[in-house]
């Protein structure tokens, strides 16, 4: 045989064996099968496992990942900092029976497997008592078994996927309304007072959207529905433009467009929309139409043309007060306490969605008690949750098989460039599946000199 | 057939603004041999300044000269300070150096401006224009888009072609050791291309704002399209770039419009593999080639 | 391991004073000759080592112990491609993220152990490899890097579109692996992981010893020549694309388990930016290189947190301040170091072998090198 011929067998034959080698390795860890994904073992809710880490005589320390840094940041990455400032102010008033809370916010971009590597960091470096007010959904998605099997609350999920209501998910609550649950509510309103009227969707092509449009479905007739479009919320797809889509729209002769779009492609489809001189109705979810937010991205549009004025008459839905409405004493407590806690911070629907998050948590740990344990903050929003003091104009639906929060809304109508929002009808509860019906208890009120 | 124009004028609108990126894309890589992925951050700052200054009172032609000339600026100090170094060596360090560029300039931006989304004007009118019966997807903006754009490319290959300064960079670029012999300030050229890019960049920056919102990460598309543009035309040609432009932003349009939007980025990567694999070296290139 | 040219025996030259200092057994020590061996002993080396640090560490310390594992195995298969090609490649990422994806769907619809899984997603990845690396070894330089980047956005929007067999946007839920006793998932995960990559860093290390091996410096180093000596260049770019995606298709299967999910939105450009900046930190071309990249990667961004957050400021500042660091961080190493970790380890080798009296031979010491040419220095 060559030299180069041994050499080569000799080489083959190493080969095999590492590979051979490995494979009796491997087979021998095959203990560490997988079973197929998609949990759902029924969830049987046991205390939970470290029931007190995080909790200290005088520290609450909890945490969440959200978007600072990327493209889904702006906006989104005021929330945070707008809860942190309740919770701050919490603590400057005696804290909860003595305890300050400590809020670790790490920025995940909303890049799910940063998600999956800073809850990790949290949990088992931080050592956090919950997750509250983690945003996103594919984020979240992707560390809620990780959260369950480690026994640690994910409270008040800053996302209205239908997916936090699962009794697989026993410690996991979410907070704003469903998206389906909005759908419906917006379809009504289609159906009730723009009947007759061709409708088109712009939709966002994930959960966000889809689950919004089964909303609308159950409400609005498809044979009304003459154009559903969509985007996908990549920065490349939306560098493109939705001019497209807006032609698409126009050429089906739709009057009426419901959007289930975020705030920059809400502004990005209203400028195409301009672009053509197409005008119809806007009736746009609550995630996407933020006056502030809308104001600020038309008010330029156009050589010397207010822009904002493409916002007289968009119809949109709100579960928490009016921005604008400067009689609500909620809203004055809570624009003084950002602006002590949280200067700089724009007044908008992304800081009140924020500070009522945090306001709400702080209640819940209210309820739970002096003893706090994991277990006894998870029953108590489920015993409390729905009689907590709430700022919203609908109610929680928090209960022991419910775990949403808002389920309803009310419609308003954008006038004066987004300036006045007018509120139209009444305040309209639902669940997913349910009837629509009206909430006839009064608005509540914050205690005295609340803020101060 | 209305949607087949709507999306045509929308895909050459678009493409216009790819074609501008391109052509910055194109200028450094004559000058230096290198692709510049900071190109689009370099704007996004440029745009930045402009819009401040925009929304303290300042007139808009005002903002948009500040922006160029902070495009040269930048150009000229990022290629300088932080490109110079490694210009020689292994190809790779230059890459990695301006991606470490584009990293801190968005980071910066959003410490100074916010991470928040803003609008920047349109000087012109950004409706559309009526011809007979119809209006057009094309505005007066689109109009001025078009001939800032063209002007550049025309001034770009007058450059590059009919003056001494042009033959300087471009010997520069190819064989800097002769062209030191000959007495050319090497280095200087080097700088220059970088700083010209600068200000097309920034020029890019100012035309695309109004369309898409800015944030201190509204230019990353934008460059990895005006990348994608350059590759298909030939990165040694303006023309290319501009052609390359303007096929990527009908290809974005019609894949968008008529597949839907998921598919979009697809379409231009199936277009992009198509034109290299019949012209490796993208279409407007002379090619050489070493057969064996 | 010698560089190819130095001979393998160190006492031919030196101060012989010097030699005297120490036991002579010392100066004879070296790696066995032959690849295959000299392979196994530093990885099983390499092995105890960080099994050793694996159990004394906590839990979030084994975490991303394991996440640095499969980033070197996916910043490994990147340095191969570049070392083969010269080039640049934006599309790791991709690849990866096929992967991940061949492994999970293993994972989600049938039983089959998790090794099983992660070889089916090797398989995929490295197919995957071959069917773009036939249209890609056509390309050089920037239209090379155009492409990959590219496929790098382009192909995550494949599971989206087909989102009835890919789950969408939700994506595949993957369980992690269950430990054995008391011990703890994340160092369980660890050893998994870690086992997994050595394997695959072992048959790397072989195949650069191997005529491909010698193939692939061949064609990096004049295609021209190569060809005229019979080479075949297109299967040479061919098969270090198939074995480059091949390594990242274990990096996505070992990150999917890792993370418990493959999501779309996981595999974004920034992932494929990220692993070439990893590569040229490390030292681009060497496998130990791919090893410090990886950590740099991993704690650089934790390290840059917490020095931003120390300042306290608002949570979005400090969030972009650390990206800064990030940023900066990147250039001036490229700069003061531009030829990564592992260049500025074997030139501090070579002026301590020097300073100590002996020549080139600890200098010669680098793991596994996969490719000599151009990053021993500017």
């Amino acid at each position: 045989m060559t030299t180069a011929k041994r050499t080569g067998i000799r080489r083959l034959a190493g080969t095999v064996a590492v590979l051979a080698a490995a494979a009796i390795v491997a087979a021998a860890c095959s203990s560490s099968t997988n079973n197929a994904g998609g949990s759902s073992n029924g969830g049987t809710v046991a205390a939970l496992p470290n029931n007190t880490q995080g909790v200290t005589s005088s520290t609450i320390t909890i945490g969440a990942t959200t978007p600072q840094t990327g493209p889904a940041a702006p906006g989104y990455s005021e929330i945070a900092p707008a809860t942190n400032a309740y919770f701050k102010y919490a603590n400057d008033h005696g804290g909860i029976f003595g305890r300050k809370i400590n809020y670790v916010v790490y920025d995940d971009a909303y890049d799910p497997s940063k998600t999956a590597t800073l809850t990790r960091q949290l949990v088992l470096q931080n050592n956090i008592f919950a997750d509250v007010e983690p945003l996103g959904t594919p984020t979240v998605l992707q560390v809620k078994d990780f959260l369950k099997t480690e026994g640690v609350p994910a409270v008040y999920v800053a996302s209205g996927c239908n997916c936090w209501n699962d009794p697989a998910l026993p410690y996991t609550f979410g907070w704003q309304p469903p998206y389906t649950d909005e759908g419906k509510i917006l379809g009504q309103y289609v159906t009730q007072h723009l009947s007759g009227q061709k409708v088109g969707y712009l939709y966002q092509d994930d959960e966000f959207g889809q689950d919004g449009v089964k909303g609308l479905d159950q409400q609005i007739s498809g044979s009304n529905v003459v154009s559903r479009q969509t985007y996908t919320a990549t920065p490349q797809a939306l560098a493109a433009g939705l001019g497209s889509q807006m032609s698409a729209l126009k050429s089906a002769g739709a009057q009426v467009v419901v959007m289930y779009t975020i705030p920059a492609a809400t502004a990005l489809a209203m400028l195409a929309a301009a672009t053509i001189g197409y005008h119809p109705q806007w009736v746009i979810s609550s995630v996407g139409s933020d006056p502030p937010t809308l104001t600020g991205l038309l008010g330029s549009f156009s050589h010397g043309a207010a822009g904002a004025t493409l916002l007289n008459g968009v119809i949109s839905e709100a579960y928490l007060p009016p921005l604008t409405d400067a009689a609500n004493p909620w809203i004055v407590g809570f624009k003084k306490i950002l602006s002590t806690y949280d200067p700089g911070a724009p007044w908008d629907g992304n800081t009140e969605y924020g500070v009522v998050l945090g306001y709400t948590f702080v209640q819940a740990l209210q309820a739970a008690g002096h003893n706090l344990t994991r277990s006894a903050l998870v029953s108590a929003i489920e015993q409390h949750g729905s009689t907590f003091l709430n700022p919203g104009l609908v109610p929680f639906t928090f209960s022991k098989s419910n775990h949403y929060g808002y389920q309803g809304g009310q419609m308003v109508q954008l006038e004066n460039g987004g300036q006045t929002i007018n509120t139209l009808g009444g305040r309209l509860v639902a669940t997913i599946n349910g009837p629509i019906t009206t909430e006839t208890a009064p608005l509540s009120t914050p205690p005295a000199n609340f803020g101060s | 057939m209305q949607r087949f124009v709507d999306l045509t004028l929308n895909g050459v609108t678009y493409g216009m603004i790819y074609a501008v990126f391109a052509l910055a894309i194109v200028l450094i890589w004559r000058a230096t041999r290198i692709v510049n992925f900071a190109q689009g951050a370099q704007a996004m700052v440029t745009t930045y300044i402009a819009a401040t200054l925009v929304e303290h009172q300042a007139n808009y032609w005002l903002a948009v000269v500040v922006a160029l000339a902070s495009g040269l600026v930048i150009g000229g100090v990022i290629e300088r300070v932080i490109v110079r170094p490694v210009e020689k060596g292994p190809v790779l360090n230059p890459v990695i150096v301006t991606l470490g560029t584009l990293v801190a300039l968005e980071a910066l931006a959003g410490i100074i401006w916010g991470g928040g989304l803003r609008s920047f004007p349109a000087y012109f009118s950004q409706i559309g224009v009526v011809v007979g019966k119809h209006r057009l997807a094309f505005s007066h903006f689109d109009i001025y888009v078009l001939v800032a754009i063209v002007s550049v490319m025309v001034l770009l290959v007058l450059l590059f072609r009919f003056t001494p300064l042009g033959l300087r960079m471009r010997a520069s670029a190819f064989a800097p050791e002769v062209a030191r012999l000959l007495g050319v300030r090497v280095g200087r050229m080097l700088t220059l291309g970088w700083a010209l890019a600068g200000v097309v960049g920034a020029l890019a920056g100012v035309l695309v704002a109004p369309k898409l919102l800015l944030s201190p990460n509204f230019m990353d598309a934008v460059f990895i399209y005006g990348f994608t543009a350059a590759v298909i035309g030939g990165l040694d040609s303006p023309l290319g770039a501009v052609v390359g432009g303007l096929a990527t932003g009908l290809a974005l349009s019609y894949v968008g419009g008529y597949l839907g939007s998921t598919l979009e980025a697809l379409g231009a990567l199936a277009m992009l593999m198509v034109v290299l694999m019949l012209r490796p070296q993208g279409v407007f290139t002379r090619v050489t080639s070493r057969e064996v | 391991m010698a560089l190819p040219g130095t001979t393998g025996s160190a006492g031919t030259s030196g101060p012989a004073g010097a030699r005297g200092r120490m036991p002579a057994w010392v100066w004879k020590l070296r790696l066995p000759r032959q690849p295959m061996i000299r392979h196994l002993v530093l990885a099983v080396a390499g092995g105890a080592v960080l099994f050793g640090i694996t159990s004394a560490v906590g839990s979030y310390d084994d975490y991303q112990v394991a996440q640095i594992g499969f980033t070197a195995v996916a910043i490994a298969g990147l340095s191969l491609l570049t070392g083969a090609n010269g080039q640049i490649s934006l599309g790791q990422g991709a690849f990866i993220m096929v992967g991940a994806y061949g492994a999970g769907m293993v994972l989600v619809h049938t039983g089959l152990p998790v090794f099983v899984a992660l070889i089916v997603g090797v398989a995929v990845s490295a197919a995957a490899g071959v069917v773009i690396g036939l249209p890609a070894s056509r390309l050089r330089g920037p239209y090379l890097a155009g492409m990959t980047l590219a496929l790098a956005i382009g192909l995550p929007a494949l599971p989206l579109k087909y989102s009835s067999t890919f789950a969408g946007e939700q994506g595949l839920s993957i369980n992690p692996l269950q430990p054995p006793g008391t011990v703890d998932p994340q160092r369980w995960l660890a050893w998994y992981v870690l086992l997994a990559v050595l394997i695959m860093l072992v048959l790397m290390g072989n195949l650069m010893r191997s005529r491909f091996g010698r193939a692939f410096k061949a064609v990096r180093d004049d295609e021209v020549a190569a060809a005229l000596s019979g080479i075949s260049v297109m299967r040479t770019h061919v098969l270090a694309f198939a074995v480059s995606a091949g390594a990242a298709g274990l990096a996505g299967g070992l990150r999917g388990l890792a993370t418990g999910g493959v999501v779309p939105d996981a595999f974004s450009v920034a992932l494929s930016i990220s692993l070439l900046a990893g590569m040229v930190l490390g030292g681009t071309g060497s496998l130990l290189g791919a090893w410090w990249g990886a950590a740099i990667l991993v704690y650089a961004p934790q390290w840059a947190t917490s020095v931003a957050n120390s300042l306290h400021l608002r949570q979005g500042q400090g969030s972009n301040l650390a990206l800064l660091f990030y940023g900066v961080v990147l250039v001036v190493v490229v700069l003061l170091v531009p030829s990564g970790v592992q260049g500025a380890l074997r030139k501090l080798a070579g002026w301590l072998a020097q300073f100590a009296g002996q020549p080139s031979q600890l200098a010669g010491v680098s793991t596994g090198t996969v490719v000599h040419k151009g990053e021993e220095g500017p």
